[in-house]
């Protein structure tokens, strides 16, 4: 056995490097944004503590908020677009790779069926914007143009690109089911439809829940997909504004708008605050039911 | 969906072609042909001529409409290969010090049981789904503070405390699968911490794999931290590089496709190399 002191400076040895940058690099920015969100800083380079101040600014100055909450919406759509199609489509192709008539081929499937995640999302975007750029004629309607149809499209986009994600993670449970308890059920004369209904899907229903929940937060934290194809303020009329180009216009500045770092820092902890609540909702909810399901 | 309801014809049936292996092809076929069709649209035509690009974007280019022109304005006009060498050297550096300093943390989280490790550990595994982009703010106050602001170095510091939280996630795993019994007679042998670590070092390699393609990819694709903490043409990777290259040349179609091809093929070959380690490391990093 190792005595208690020795651990404990090894422990402290083999973790501090990766704990010093990770604290210094990300969770302390995080937190500074905090603060300084409660802050006001002069142009002489002073900060006077304003309390809510700017959040006051930001859910009532008549333009703002709009934009605000436009964002809001805009990205709450863009979040629905991508869960409600990938989610199946990750479901049903993850049932084909796991059905048991594939052989060799189910590896490759798999790499195939990934490639689109694993472009940078600009490359995504121009690839489409050009693919259905009316000069090219495969389609004839500006869907980019229109401010009903540009945030479907671009959700689109980001769904052709991650549906190999809940695929993924869809395929890895599903071939940890055990199996000979889809044996049993085969030999019982179960037709592969059933198998899949009543014995591999309960089974994997959790990851449901894991899935929702990281494309929550990687579509509330999207920013790429949209600047690359719409600049930072994102059109037409701000009909493709989510969170993330909002937060960069806000801090940043554009044409037409002042940088504010104090608002920026508020944006984005607004963003934070809102995705760790959404994600202490989802992990209490996880423990009550393991705890019911202990019990 | 409905081919699977058949009634396969008995199920360890060996012959080749059911209806339900047909199905299962087909849709897979299917969602192949959406996933690369747009890809090698973009290949294709890269290498046409431009009347050819708009006379007939689905044919293949011909012996008349092949030009690799679209490539030579790429390589003389953008900065194409100081892109790729930013991207490397951004890459490879963020992604090396992730793999060291989380294996490092992991294995010491894993291994002593003492008072508040388990505090410690969960302050890396929360890290995981940490939306850094969102202290973006502090962070170019620090970097200009550290005199970095502008600097590759930026972004390897920030890419590092990115990835470090689903490395640690990740390597405990792998250490877990780790047997006492070959630790501790290390130890009755008289090894110190740091020579035991080393004798199991060898045991978790195909974690150190899963951790290095996993953090990878989003490094390599990022555009946010490329286009604040270091936007200067010197400094500019791959995939800024593109988007600048794109927004200036935006009627240049030749050159448009040759640069997202330039750009998107390393990634799609590195992927096809590793892609097994990739979609291991993916689940059992996200999938606690």
């Amino acid at each position: 056995m190792i005595r208690p002191a020795t651990a404990r400076l090894s422990l402290l040895l083999f973790v501090l490097p990766a704990l010093a940058i990770y604290l210094c690099f990300a969770v302390l920015p995080l937190l500074l944004s905090v603060i300084q969100s409660l802050f006001d800083s002069g142009k002489d380079g002073s900060s006077t503590f304003v309390g809510a101040a700017n959040y006051i600014y930001l859910f009532t100055h008549e333009l703002v908020s709009a934009r605000f909450w436009n964002a809001l919406g805009n990205n709450a759509k863009y979040f629905a677009i991508h869960v409600l199609i990938e989610v199946p489509i990750g479901l049903l192709l993850a049932a084909m790779l796991t059905s048991g008539v594939l052989r060799r081929s189910e590896g490759t499937y798999r790499t195939l069926l990934f490639i689109p995640a694993t472009l940078s999302v600009v490359i995504v975007g121009f690839i489409w914007r050009l693919i259905i750029n009316p000069l090219w004629g495969i389609v004839g309607f500006p869907l980019l143009g229109n401010t009903i149809t540009a945030l479907p499209t671009i959700s689109l986009m980001g769904v052709w690109q991650y549906f190999g994600i809940p695929m993924v993670f869809l395929y890895s449970a599903l071939i940890a089911v055990p199996n000979d308890l889809v044996e049993a059920a085969r030999i019982d004369g179960a037709t592969p439809w059933r198998v899949f209904w009543s014995i591999k899907f309960p089974l994997v229903v959790p990851q449901f829940g894991l899935i929702v929940i990281l494309t929550f937060i990687w579509t509330f934290n999207g920013f790429d997909l949209v600047f690359a194809l719409n600049g930072s303020a994102p059109g037409p009329n701000y009909s493709t504004d989510i969170l993330g180009t909002l937060f960069y216009r806000t801090f940043f500045g554009s044409s037409g708008q002042v940088a504010d770092l104090d608002l920026g820092a508020t944006v984005a902890t607004v963003i934070f605050t809102m995705m760790l609540a959404v994600t202490a909702i989802y992990f209490w909810l996880v423990q009550r039911r393991l705890k019911a399901h202990a019990t | 969906m409905t081919d699977l309801s058949l009634n396969a014809r008995g199920l360890n049936d060996r012959q080749p072609w059911t209806l339900e292996r047909i199905g299962v092809h087909a849709v897979l076929l299917l969602f192949v042909a959406i996933a690369l069709g747009p890809i090698l649209l973009v290949i294709m035509n890269s290498l046409k001529t431009t009347p050819a690009i708009f006379g007939g974007p689905f044919t293949l280019p011909t012996s008349e409409t092949f030009s690799l022109a679209g490539y030579q304005r790429v390589f003389t006009r953008g900065n194409i290969l100081i892109n790729y060498r930013n991207s490397l050297f951004v890459t490879v550096t963020s992604v090396v010090l992730t793999v060291v300093l989380s294996t490092l943390a992991a294995f010491a989280l894993v291994e002593y049981r003492v008072r508040g490790v388990a505090i410690l550990a969960g302050l890396f595994i929360v890290g995981v789904m940490l939306p850094i982009r969102l202290g973006t703010i502090p962070l170019i106050e620090i970097m200009i503070g550290l005199k970095l602001m502008d600097t590759l170095w930026a972004l390897i510091l920030v890419y590092t405390a990115m990835s470090i939280p689903l490395g640690v996630t990740l390597m405990m795993t792998y250490f877990r699968t780790v047997p006492t019994e070959l630790k501790e007679a290390a130890r009755v042998d008289g090894a110190t911490e740091w020579t035991t670590f080393t004798i199991v070092l060898p045991l978790v390699r195909p974690g150190l794999a899963a951790v290095a393609t996993v953090t990878m990819l989003p490094i390599w694709n990022d555009l946010w931290f490329p286009l604040i903490l270091a936007p200067n043409k010197a400094n500019q990777t791959v995939t800024l590089g593109v988007q600048q290259f794109v927004g200036q040349f935006l009627n240049d179609y030749p050159a448009l496709l040759a640069a997202l091809t330039l750009g998107a093929v390393p990634l799609v070959l590195l992927f096809a190399v590793f892609s097994r380690q990739f979609i291991r490391g993916l689940s059992a990093g996200y999938g606690k």
